[in-house]
Order: structure tokens, then C-alpha cells, then sequence
């Protein structure tokens, strides 16, 4: 069945491109195109499941900067798979989407965790809130220029972090996020490597006395 | 029992029905011996503190098998697993709700120190906001390294001046 769909898929919607994919077919579209696609798959090709909503980073100063991809499935069809990704509208900083939520339920928490990670805004969405991080939470955690030990913000609650003394602090990365080689390498070689973020033993941390003195 | 008796002195009619002792060690020993548990299950070490109730490791071995998850009726509380951001100021809640004397176990690596979750989202060890007694090694810990724990608390509970404590409260 997956030819079939294609090239229906294709002679109704042209602005569709071709993705690089290794296993099933992948589309990109035009940001407003994907409803009236994602509707036509689901009603004539039976993708009955969307299988996943989630979004691509590319990155500061990229064109388009974030990227949503749907992964649907028709479980009743051979259970074909296909890819959809069409790229954000609006600014760099406050990129959006139109929701999909009235074709699958399902896509309610996905929107709501891109909305989370992402800062992307789906427009129609329901209820769009935060569902990782707390209410409140000023970042977008997984956005490229977000690092990984995370930036000193407020606790969630103002009365316990008064009581406790703590703060939400960049975590101590000890050199790391350290990222092991892929491939066929040697295994000494291939041991993790630090890749340095905002904290190592070399650079000390704003606010942080240095403990010992390392050579350069 | 109180009687018409007012003999002060030695009295043979009581001899074996009383035990001398410190306070300290009276009450320490009661609280000791049945510590009751608030288990503060937050990922996967909750499944091993599980176990360690279950019949094979079986906590109540040393009198802490009464696992209370009700703040207001527990002594120790045992943080097993991922502390994030987002849940500490509910741990604390609960342990502020606690009643005094109480004590804490940071149940692995990621209550003692955040662990391999060297992230954003994750508090670096629970003991920035609450004080802990005992820390539990471990990616999780052996059931067995629990009940050391509780052996090790036991043992600081017995020194403590809790007589003394009790008075300047």
C-alpha cells in the first residue's frame, strides 16, 4: 500500500517534498498545508494513530529554526508508517503551529510537551500549558542555546526555597556531558569525552571559588 | 500504682518489677526499635525499598516494617530515587509535616547526590533541602544496603541525647 498512498499523497498535495528518510516515507510541507494533509491521511489512508508529535531544533540563526514532525500510523492498512515535518511559523523566539488536537486526541500531551521543551505555541490547542517543567518555569529546556546544566532560576514554590536556602542551580557537569564515540573505534578511545557546557574543572562557575589551580 | 506505702527505703515487695536505666537509653531504645518508615518513593529505588519490605530482605526484622504513607505517623523518612526541581518542594512539605524526632535516608545516587541526572531538571542531592542522616550508595542500592542504612540510623539514634532534647523543646 505505501506506493499507492505516495503518489496520492503527492498528485494532492505538490507542495510535498521528499524527506530524508532510511525506512518510511517522509514529507515535508508548508506549515499551512499540514492539517488539510495530516485530515486527508487520517480519513482516506486510514492513519488512524498518531503515533508521535514531536519537534526538531535546528539550532539558532537556522531557516526554519524549528521544524514539527507527526509520525502517524495506519495499524488497519499494513500497518504503514509516514512521516510528516513542516517547519514553524513565526519569529525565531516565538515559533507556532496549528494543533491537531481535533484529529487526534492523543495529540494534546504531545503539543503540551513540544510547548514545554520548545516554547513552540499551537495555535486551537485547548489547554496549553506546561506538563514537564512547573508553571512558571522561565526556558525552554531543550532549545539549542538552552545548556544542559540548566540556568539558576526561582524553586517553584517561593515559601521553600525562603525555608531552605535553595535555588534551581546550573548542575556541576565535572567536565561533562561526556558523549561516547559511535562506530568502529577502539574501545579506549571510544571511552566518553567531555564535551564542556558551562561548568568543568577548568572554568569555574559564576559565583563559585575555584578549588585548585589547573595547569593549562 | 499509687499506695498508702511510704516506706523511702529499700523495699523487697518491688524487687524484680523494676529496671534502672538513663532515660536516654529508655527512650532511645523505644525509638530505635520501632522506627516507622515514610517511604518517599520517587523512581526506581522505590522498587527495591519494596523489596526490602517484602518477606526476603523483610525490614521488619528491625522493627521499621510499619511503612506509613502519612507524614503526620512517621519517624524516618526514605527518599528513593530522582529528586527533581519540580518535586522538591513537596518533599519538603512532607517532611515538614512529619512529626519530631525525625529522621532521613537519601536511598541511592540520585537522592544523595542527583546522580547520573546531571541536568536542569534535577536537585543535586536532596540534602539541599532537607537534612539527611544517612546516604545510600548505589544505581539502586541492594535491598541489604537499605537495611544497613537502618542499622546505621539506629545506631546514631542511640547517641543522641534525646532526654535532653526533650526537656529544651
Amino acid at each position: 500500500m505505501s506506493a499507492e498512498f505516495v503518489t496520492a499523497f503527492k498528485s494532492r498535495f505538490p507542495m510535498a517534498v521528499d524527506r530524508a528518510s532510511a525506512d518510511h516515507p517522509a514529507f515535508n510541507l508548508p506549515y499551512d498545508e499540514v492539517v488539510p494533509a495530516l485530515r486527508f491521511l487520517r480519513d482516506q489512508w486510514g492513519f488512524e494513530l498518531l503515533m508521535d508529535l514531536t519537534a526538531i531544533d535546528g539550532g539558532p540563526g537556522t531557516e526554519p529554526r524549528f521544524t514539527v514532525v507527526y509520525h502517524l500510523l495506519a495499524p488497519n492498512r499494513g500497518a504503514t508508517y509516514v512521516r510528516i515535518a513542516a517547519p514553524c511559523a513565526g519569529p525565531e523566539d516565538e515559533p507556532a503551529a496549528p494543533s491537531v488536537v481535533g484529529l487526534w486526541p492523543g495529540a494534546n500531551w504531545h503539543e503540551r510537551e513540544c510547548w514545554d521543551m520548545f516554547g513552540i505555541r499551537f495555535d486551537g490547542h485547548p489547554d496549553l500549558r506546561r506538563i514537564l517543567m512547573w508553571d512558571g518555569y522561565p526556558y525552554h529546556p531543550l532549545r539549542k542555546e538552552f545548556p544542559l546544566a540548566g540556568v539558576e532560576t526561582d524553586l517553584p514554590v517561593a515559601d521553600i526555597q525562603e525555608e531552605t536556602g535553595t535555588r534551581v542551580v546550573a548542575a556541576p557537569m565535572a567536565g561533562g556531558p561526556f558523549v561516547a564515540s559511535t562506530g568502529e573505534v577502539n574501545l579506549t578511545e571510544a571511552e566518553p569525552r567531555a564535551l564542556d557546557q558551562s561548568w568543568s574543572d577548568r572554568r569555574v562557575q559564576p559565583g563559585q571559588t575555584p578549588l585548585r589551580q589547573v595547569k593549562e | 500504682m499509687v499506695t498508702a506505702n511510704t516506706e523511702l527505703g529499700y523495699n523487697t515487695k518491688v524487687e524484680g518489677g523494676v529496671v534502672v536505666s538513663r532515660a536516654d537509653a529508655v527512650i532511645n531504645w523505644i525509638r530505635t526499635n520501632s522506627m516507622w518508615p515514610m517511604p518517599m518513593g520517587l523512581a526506581c529505588c522505590a522498587i527495591e525499598l519494596m523489596a526490602v519490605g517484602g518477606a526476603r530482605f523483610d525490614i521488619s526484622r528491625f522493627g521499621a516494617e510499619v511503612m506509613r504513607f502519612s507524614p503526620r505517623q512517621s519517624d524516618c523518612m526514605i527518599v528513593a530515587g530522582t529528586v527533581t526541581y519540580k518535586m522538591a518542594p513537596q518533599v519538603r512539605r512532607i517532611y515538614d509535616q512529619m512529626a519530631a524526632p525525625k529522621w532521613v535516608i537519601a536511598m541511592g545516587a540520585c537522592a544523595s547526590s542527583g546522580g547520573m541526572y546531571r541536568s536542569y531538571a534535577t536537585l543535586q542531592g536532596v540534602d539541599r533541602i532537607v537534612p539527611v542522616d544517612v546516604y545510600v550508595s548505589g544505581c539502586p542500592p541492594r535491598p541489604e544496603a537499605l537495611l544497613d542504612a537502618l542499622v546505621k540510623l539506629q545506631e546514631k539514634v542511640k547517641r543522641e541525647p534525646a532526654a535532653r532534647r526533650l526537656l529544651s523543646a
